[in-house]
């Protein structure tokens, strides 16, 4: 009688047929990928002791190794702003291109947009070892890799916030006739200064991040010695580069995030 | 005239009239200590010809070694990374929930001894380097990607943690009162209110973090954490161009097929 006007529950829902596809999914994938990437619980735990030695040696920290890294650690942060205002300076234009609403030729914003995604997909290490292999080992394949990095990041982060703008400023210039350039100087570039300054310092604290392993590969910094006491079995000097790189890290992101806070 | 307009200017005290020259000064140091640090020798003479080298390799890739059943090969080896990325991040999701709870702050707590100490040791995971890592669990269970699972489920727990407790911090609690003045108790609470109102932002998060595992996946391989890594690094110390060539799409295609199938899902989620 009633229950005519009650709303009837589809086929799909009333079986759940979404919710157990997902997890018959979920449940296939997991055993295919743990095949696939041969894991073993057992092993794990069978060579725990080898585990427990190297904590038990790397929790002795050889702290007379400390005045070895301090010029390599400053070399690292040295690398990471270098690369950063590379990268910075090669995103501006892209960024400008790649802004809806100051380019609207929708073939040059799309090309653009294309090589900013492919920037992207490359990952830090890759470059790294690609760069040493072109300029040698040492910190200019580091800074040329932080340098392409992030451009990638940069640019998409500077698009974003250049299509946020108010375009009022824009207009009434352009009413007037003012030139393209005079435009992004006098309208665009004062909306977004600080916005930009604020991402470049983020940037800048991935980059230091990312330049503490740069040098693994040859390119340069604190990696060069975190590569050169594992090899050496050398785990108390490992720990010392580790714990001095997360002071240097946490130093750099208390400082940009400071001044990020004063900017916004 | 000229008097008159500047007696209409608002008084500006010394240093809000000369704080961007004081900056400017700050950053001009700061670009001097850097360029003047950095030893730009070591510069190869042969970099011109390599880089040519490379030019050539990547526009005629080794189409031979995109697959050629010997389970060695470009499209087996793209699989396993991405095994590697899913299995790390699966299992780091899972760890993370606990540790969010602790990072995330609550508004009955007074010194947030807790949440506070919470935060240091996620922020701690998250600045150890994934490639130490990764070493670290080379040691304890051999070269191959069961080492670089763990290392992915381990890094990742420090960004997830921090994600998932900004997303606890941030939840809407209607659903929660609603249970506890209906009588609830906490399992109650916990099963039926608080998982279902910060799911969706948890499975947000971590499949965006599964992007991110996808790129330190392919890397891990450099320091033999198995996947596209291994030979990508062989490849490139052989100068076998051609070779990275093929690699270096394989990872492009894959990341951003794996980047648009993310976005898509995260889409439909929120």
């Amino acid at each position: 009688m009633t229950n005519a006007n009650l709303p009837r529950r589809s086929w799909v829902q009333r079986w759940h047929v979404k919710g157990i596809g997902w997890t018959a999914l979920m449940v296939l994938l997991l055993i295919g990928s743990s095949k696939m990437t041969d894991v073993n619980v057992g092993m794990f735990f069978s060579n725990l002791d080898q585990f427990a030695d190297l904590i038990v040696r790397m929790s002795n920290p050889a702290w007379d190794y400390l005045s070895v890294i301090i010029q390599p650690l400053i070399e690292t942060i040295q690398m990471a702003i270098l690369g950063t205002t590379i990268g910075t300076v090669f995103a501006i234009p892209f960024a400008l291109l790649a802004a809806g609403n100051l380019v609207h030729n929708k073939f040059l914003r799309g090309f653009d947009r294309l090589v900013l995604d492919l920037v992207r997909t490359l990952p830090d290490l890759l470059l790294a070892a690609i760069f040493v292999a072109i300029f040698g080992i040492g910190s200019t394949a580091g800074v040329i890799t932080l340098a392409i990095f992030s451009f990638g990041m940069i640019s998409k982060l500077f698009y974003e916030v250049i299509e946020t703008i108010d375009m009022g400023p824009l207009e009434a210039m352009e009413s007037v006739g003012a030139s393209k350039i005079t435009i992004i100087w006098y309208a665009v570039l004062p909306q977004i200064m600080n916005q930009f300054v604020s991402y470049f310092l983020y940037t800048l604290e991935i980059n230091v991040r990312a330049s503490t392993v740069l040098g693994y590969l040859g390119a340069g910094g604190i990696g060069v010695y975190l590569q050169r006491s594992l090899n050496e079995f050398n785990y108390g000097a490992t720990a010392v580069i580790i714990l001095a790189t997360i002071v240097v890290v946490l130093i750099i992101d208390g400082i940009s995030n400071h001044l990020r806070r004063v900017l916004l | 005239m000229q008097a008159m307009m500047s007696n209409n200017k608002p008084h500006l005290s010394l240093w809000r009239r000369w704080n961007w020259l004081v900056w400017l000064i700050i950053v001009a140091v700061v670009y001097v200590w850097a360029i003047g640090g950095l030893q730009f020798t070591g510069l190869q003479e042969s970099a011109g010809s390599v880089s040519k080298s490379i030019v050539h390799g990547l526009v005629n890739p080794d189409w031979k070694y995109v697959y050629n059943g010997s389970g060695e090969d470009l499209v087996s080896l793209i699989l396993q990374t991405l095994a590697i990325a899913f299995l790390g991040t699966i299992i780091s999701s899972l760890i993370s929930v606990p540790f969010a709870f602790w990072a995330a702050r609550s508004e009955k707590e007074h010194y947030r001894l807790r949440s506070g100490s919470g935060k240091v040791v996620l922020t701690l995971i998250r600045t150890f380097p994934e490639i130490v890592l990764a070493i670290m669990f080379i040691k304890a269970v051999g070269p191959g990607s069961y080492a670089g699972v763990l290392a992915v489920s381990i890094h990742s727990i420090g960004m997830l943690g921090k994600l998932f407790s900004e997303a606890i911090e941030n939840m809407d609690r209607g659903a929660e009162e609603a249970i506890v003045s209906a009588g609830g108790n906490s399992p109650q609470v916990f099963m039926m209110a608080t998982l279902p109102t910060i799911m969706p932002e948890f499975i947000s998060y971590t499949l965006y973090r599964f992007e991110i595992a996808v790129r330190s996946a392919s890397i891990l391989g450099m320091v033999g954490a198995g996947g596209i890594g291994t030979p990508m690094i062989f490849a490139i110390q052989t100068r076998n161009w051609p070779r990275v060539g093929i690699i270096l799409l394989g990872i492009v295609v894959m990341v951003l097929l794996i980047d648009s199938l993310s976005e898509q899902l995260r889409k439909r989620l929120i």
